[in-house]
């Protein structure tokens, strides 16, 4: 493939660029560096006393000579453990370090991206390119990195050694390294692909166990166990396939990387024996050099490893930086200004939108206005857009042409803070966090007072909390007390009205209630919507009523506005939107 | 944060900290055997693997051998009359045990792999299917995150300790026992000696395994958190940014990370004393040896020939106990992933299947609830209701919030099981029918209405795999969905994205219809399933309702009463008791809360 080159490229581009996460542990890696190079070579020496001690005190008979050469060995001994010990313990706190400063950063960017992004990537995939990736990463800059660079550092330290000793065979062990060289490069091009692949599906395989556990009541009620259970073998067995492909590249790039260097030894069996007999080395040069040899085979068997984390680790970091790379679309201008004092006039001026995955717009031409303190109720079929023009306001998607305002300030010009300060919003699909009742009241204004959320919780009818087992403390969301789809309603308008914002905008709220709360929620909410410019999608003529004036939204764009028994008397579609009777209307 | 943390926490993740020696050891056994159970279908691979192992490890060890020979018996016959026989032989042998050994690793490799990758393929799917037979209420205390983490991240830590762990515990016990035999042969004192070292092994052996248990327990359920923390707070994105979470969020966020960072910390610590604790102990005994050895030599005990070897086998000794140290590194990480996933696997199913199911062939669809008495934890929500539906009729539940509609339903379709009495469907208990029989014959649409990242046919399909594209074209049609898929860039064909967030909340309602029209069961159970959609789509599904439960047993909930006036009959419940039952229009005209809740619901459509 032509483009592995630059797949190559690219990968090693993308592990380069984790060295900013690296270099705050700069000092360490160098001492983790140092303590490897340094056990190594002692563990390389001790062999060396004892030899000293067989040619040395024992062949002489000297007693007293034995002992120092004894304690030099337990020296080096505890030097080798201790440096063992120190390069474990640095890396223990470094690795580590490195690993979770990138996660908090993937995290942090994750949500800074936009909900189009969100819409797009599977939670799975960003899941395990947050744990599984980033602990790959971590393994290769705690042991592969290192043992790599002291690797190198033995295999020319010995070579170099094994020139001078006997430079002909010297040259041959390096000349060894030329195969080495291209088994590496081999392995690299077809070991990429496979290990992104492996990758790729780990993270594809996390989002079909995500969608099932998030799915599990519904497969349950269709009775479809077997099915899921079969998809997901079916994807757990390609995953089985690709790894076990990689476990056989893996197996003939690994024996290969033993199989040349005992084939040089063999060699230099061959060779040395030659060279000794014609009296060109003595027969003691030639069992050091073979001696000096087999201090190679480790270096060289773990490169096989080393490489194929490495190229795990670069492809890991393609994955994540892939995240990294993406630019939050939606974030503060540099010239965005604090709205401050907010009146509360919102317009929407020639507005259009598109989802970026396709040309076709949901909206276009869209002319608005809301005027401080009034209340606009949108009305549309099933599919109309309102929900994605609702959105367009606290900027959860940008216009893609048009503007909204909000007193004359373009939303895009606003900081986001402020902004989302300003506009407060409750979806029908109310999502509430594993915390507690309080805490998911007040996210949008941590210092509201216990008067504000108990104010709150009764215009949304949801003082139910306090007969919650711990009151505002009772712990909701995915990891505490389920509550029911209208309680939930209930607590994600209370959470959008507790900051008393100056625009409030409500998806559909009060769709999960029963007549009875929704009647006594509108009461409620119609005392705080004197004050707040409101922009309400509603599909129930109860809730029209909230509305000063209507706007029907159709084929994505504003076809009529006005009060609602204006709209009632004059528009035919509206009274089908909105009716219940309107059925018997056309018929007749 | 909440006030309790540790209540809400899953229930077979069995907490760190408060584990006493009793559970903890129960753990590992059942750990272990689930291992034992996942590696017994591999036998013959298994001993295959060693096999070549072993031939691997005869390959390698002749090298040196051969070389030595070289050296010792070539070289004379070259000096003494140029005859390169014996080196020539010597060096065939040496690249015959070179490429043996060459086959043998690459053959080993490919079977350890298989064996390896072939375990996690049967623990993962084992453990999902175990999941998906684990009721409701397990997971909705059990958290999705808490699941996905057990799938990742412990099927990972087992994964590692597979891809090196084989080869790792093989050659290393089998090197430590041959030298350590050779040892005591060569040199009996010397051996003794070099024995000394093993209570020290022994002992910081037995340190690493009582702290390293715990230490990855913590590290398992640190992780757990990470991953839950991220998924629930990404799968809420568009709430997060709209109250400006995102702050918030990052400081839990960096809290959880942190306690698994210090989790693994602890853990990698414990390695780094471990791991050089068993080469100090090495390097002390090879010190001594020497010392003591060469004294023996000057005493004339024994021969400079046997310390040499000795010295050397002493290395041989040591060096695998470094691989067998960091083998038991990841069998301590694993095993706490095994005790997760054991502890999943233990899990009891809520609602279990029954042993010997009873036969239902074909459903009538009559629904009885005989004393039925529910509560969750200690609240009790039914407490002895009594209901019978025939066969073909739609009941309406109606009441306010709380009054245990839901509940009934849920037991109708029994995601729960009644704490005392029972639900019966055509006179059978549902805890007596198969989870396939029942399934035909009873389903239920949620306001929930997920939806899997797949296609708008293949969601729809889900209804009855297999069914043709006409079929679900079909159904569409029976629902009033098909005129909006159809409008869809690619129609059926067409991606709803995650959860199904291309699509209007409405027309996710419509798709979910349609899918449980084209599962074609006995009795339809409807809780709240047309909240989300307009007047227009409400209007073309009640049509669709009527000829849809025509001939089947339905069972509506619903706070718009539109969707009840289809029924041929109402149950008002209050606190879980019936109040009102009867025909619609009988109870409209009476002074019950029905005809109240008719009145109100009427005057909201003006």
């Amino acid at each position: 493939m032509s483009s592995q080159p630059a797949v190559r490229r690219s990968s090693l581009h993308s592990l380069w660029r984790i060295r900013s996460y690296v270099r705050p542990y700069a000092g360490q890696m160098a001492l983790m560096t140092l303590s490897a190079t340094v056990a190594v070579s002692a563990s390389i020496v001790i062999p060396l006393i004892t030899r000293a001690v067989v040619d040395g005190p024992i062949a002489d008979g000297n007693r007293a000579g034995l002992i120092p050469l004894g304690l030099l060995a337990l020296a080096l001994g505890v030097t080798e453990a201790a440096l063992n010990f120190n390069r474990r313990w640095v890396q223990s706190y470094a690795a580590l370090g490195m690993e979770t400063a990138i996660r908090d950063d993937l995290y942090a960017h994750l949500q800074r991206l936009p909900v189009a992004f969100h819409d797009k990537w599977q939670t799975g995939q960003l899941l395990s390119r947050a744990t599984t990736d980033l602990s790959t990463i971590r393994r290769f800059l705690s042991f592969g990195l290192v043992y790599l660079l002291v690797n190198i550092g033995t295999y020319i330290t010995v070579v170099a050694l094994l020139v001078h000793l006997y430079a002909p065979m010297g040259v041959l062990v390096a000349v060894a390294a030329i195969p080495l060289f291209f088994i590496s490069r081999s392995l690299s091009r077809s070991y990429l692909a496979v290990s992104r692949r492996v990758q790729d599906q780990q993270g594809d395989l996390a989002t079909y166990v995500e969608e099932s556990a998030v799915g599990v009541r519904l497969i349950r009620s269709f009775g479809r166990r077997d099915h899921v259970g079969r998809t997901f073998r079916k994807q757990a067995t390609t995953l089985h396939d690709s790894s076990i492909d990689r476990a056989r590249l893996v197996a003939r790039f690994w024996s290969m990387f033993d199989l040349v260097p005992t084939l040089t030894l063999g060699g230099i069996l061959l060779l040395g024996a030659v060279a000794v007999s014609r009296q060109a080395m003595s027969i003691g040069d030639l069992v050091a050099f073979v001696s000096l040899m087999l201090m190679l085979v480790w270096p060289v068997d773990s490169l096989g490893w080393i490489l194929a984390n490495g190229q795990e680790a670069m492809t890991a970091a393609d994955r994540v930086y892939e995240v990294f790379d993406t630019e939050p679309a939606i974030v503060d201008r540099p010239t965005a200004v604090v709205l401050d004092e907010p009146q509360g006039l919102l317009r929407f001026e020639g507005v259009g939108f598109h989802y970026p995955q396709s040309a076709a717009e949901v909206l276009h031409d869209i002319d608005l206005e809301v005027r401080p303190g009034e209340t606009l109720a949108i009305v549309g079929v099933t599919g109309s857009g309102k929900t994605t023009l609702t959105a367009l306001v606290p900027r959860l998607y940008d216009v893609t042409a048009g503007r909204v305002t909000i007193d004359g300030h373009d939303v895009r010009d606003l900081t986001l803070e402020s902004l989302r300060r300003t506009v407060s919003t409750a979806f029908e699909d109310a999502t509430l966090f594993s915390s507690s009742v309080r805490d998911n009241l007040t996210l949008g204004s941590p210092d509201a007072s216990d008067a504000d959320v108990q104010q709150a919780l009764e215009i949304a009818q949801a003082t139910f909390v306090h007969d919650l087992p711990w009151g505002l403390d009772t712990r909701t969301g995915e990891q505490g007390l389920s509550l029911s789809g209208g309680q939930r309603q209930r607590l994600a308008l209370a959470r959008a009205v507790v900051s008393r914002p100056t625009v409030l905008v409500l998806d559909d709220p009060l769709s999960a209630l029963d007549v009875h709360t929704e009647a006594l929620v509108e009461s409620a909410l119609r005392r705080v919507l004197t004050g707040t410019t409101a922009l309400l999608v509603v599909h129930r003529p109860s809730t029209v009523a909230l509305a000063d004036r209507v706007a029907l939204l159709e084929g994505g764009t504003i076809t009529a506005i006005g009060t609602h028994s204006e709209l009632m008397a004059d528009v035919p579609s509206y009274r089908a939107v909105l009716s219940q009777h309107a059925d018997e209307e056309v018929a007749s | 944060m909440s006030t309790d943390i540790k209540s809400w926490r899953g229930v077979a993740a069995e907490d760190a900290d408060e584990l006493d020696v009793a559970v903890s050891l129960r753990l590992r056994d059942r750990s272990r055997r689930l291992l034992a159970s996942l590696l017994r279908p591999h036998k013959r691979p298994l001993w295959w693997a060693v096999a070549v192992l072993l031939l691997q490890n005869a390959g390698a060890m002749a090298g040196p051998y051969l070389v030595k020979v070289g050296i010792d018996r070539g070289i004379g016959p070259i000096r003494a009359d140029g005859d390169y026989t014996v080196l020539i032989v010597v060096t065939s042998a040496f690249v015959v045990a070179a490429v043996t050994e060459y086959l043998a690793k690459r053959a080993f490799l490919v079977a350890s792999g298989r064996i390896g990758q072939a375990v996690l393929l049967d623990l993962r799917t084992r453990v999902y299917d175990h999941f998906q037979r684990l009721s409701p209420a397990f997971h909705e205390r059990y958290t999705s995150g808490r699941v996905i983490s057990r799938l990742t991240s412990d099927v990972d830590a087992i994964g590692e300790l597979l891809d090196g762990g084989i080869d790792d515990l093989v050659l290393a016990g089998l090197s430590v026992v041959s030298v350590g035999t050779i040892l005591l042969f060569l040199d009996l004192p010397m051996g003794l000696v070099t024995l000394l070292s093993f209570p020290f092994l022994l002992w910081l052996s037995r340190w690493f395994q009582r702290n390293s248990a715990l230490a990855y327990r913590r590290t398992r359920e640190a992780v757990a958190l990470v991953i839950v923390h991220f998924v629930e707070s990404l799968g809420g994105i568009r709430a997060v940014q709209a109250f400006r979470r995102e702050p918030r969020n990052q400081e839990i966020f960096e809290a959880l990370n942190g306690d698994y960072r210090r989790a693994n910390e602890r853990a990698f610590k414990l390695v780094a004393i471990f791991a050089p604790g068993i080469t100090l102990i090495g390097n002390i005994t090879v010190a001594v040896v020497l010392v003591y050895g060469g004294s023996r030599v000057m005493d004339g005990s024994t021969e400079i020939g046997v310390l040499a070897a000795f010295l050397l086998y002493l290395r041989r000794f040591f060096e695998p106990m470094q691989e067998l140290s960091m083998f038991y590194n990841s069998l301590q990480s694993a095993t706490a992933a095994l005790e997760k996933l054991s502890g999943v696997l233990e899990e009891a199913p809520g609602v279990p299947e029954p042993a010997e199911p009873m036969p239902l062939p074909k459903a009538g669809g009559r629904l009885d609830l005989e004393h039925v008495h529910f509560a969750y934890r200690t609240s009790v929500v039914l407490p002895d209701l009594d209901l019978h539906v025939p066969a073909g009729q739609t009941v309406a539940l109606v009441g306010a919030t709380g009054a245990g509609k839901t509940t009934i339903a849920r037991l109708m379709a029994r995601f729960y099981d009644p704490v005392e009495g029972a639900v019966r469907l055509d006179g059978l208990d549902l805890r007596d029918l198969s989870e396939a029989d029942l399934r035909r014959a009873v389903v239920m649409v949620t306001q929930e209405n997920f939806l899997f990242d797949d296609s708008v046919g293949e969601n729809i399909r889900f209804g009855r795999p297999g069914a043709t594209s006409d079929d679900v074209v079909a159904a569409a049609e029976a629902i009033g969905a098909h005129e909006f898929i159809d409008a869809l860039p690619d129609g059926y064909d067409t991606a709803v994205g995650k959860r199904g967030g291309r699509l209007s909340a409405g027309q996710r309602q419509l798709v979910a219809f349609a899918r449980a029209f084209l599962s074609d069961p006995a009795v339809l159970i409807l809780d709240e399933a047309t909240s989300s959609l307009d007047i227009p789509s409400e209007r073309l599904v009640q049509r669709a309702l009527r000829t849809i439960l025509a001939d089947r047993t339905a069972v509506i909930i619903a706070h718009r009463l539109s969707t009840v006036e289809i029924a041929d009959r109402v149950v008002v419940l209050d606190q879980g008791r019936i109040v009102e039952d009867g025909a619609p229009a009988e109870l409209m005209g009476g002074e019950g809360g029905y005809a109240g809740l008719h009145r109100a619901w009427a005057e909201s459509l003006v």
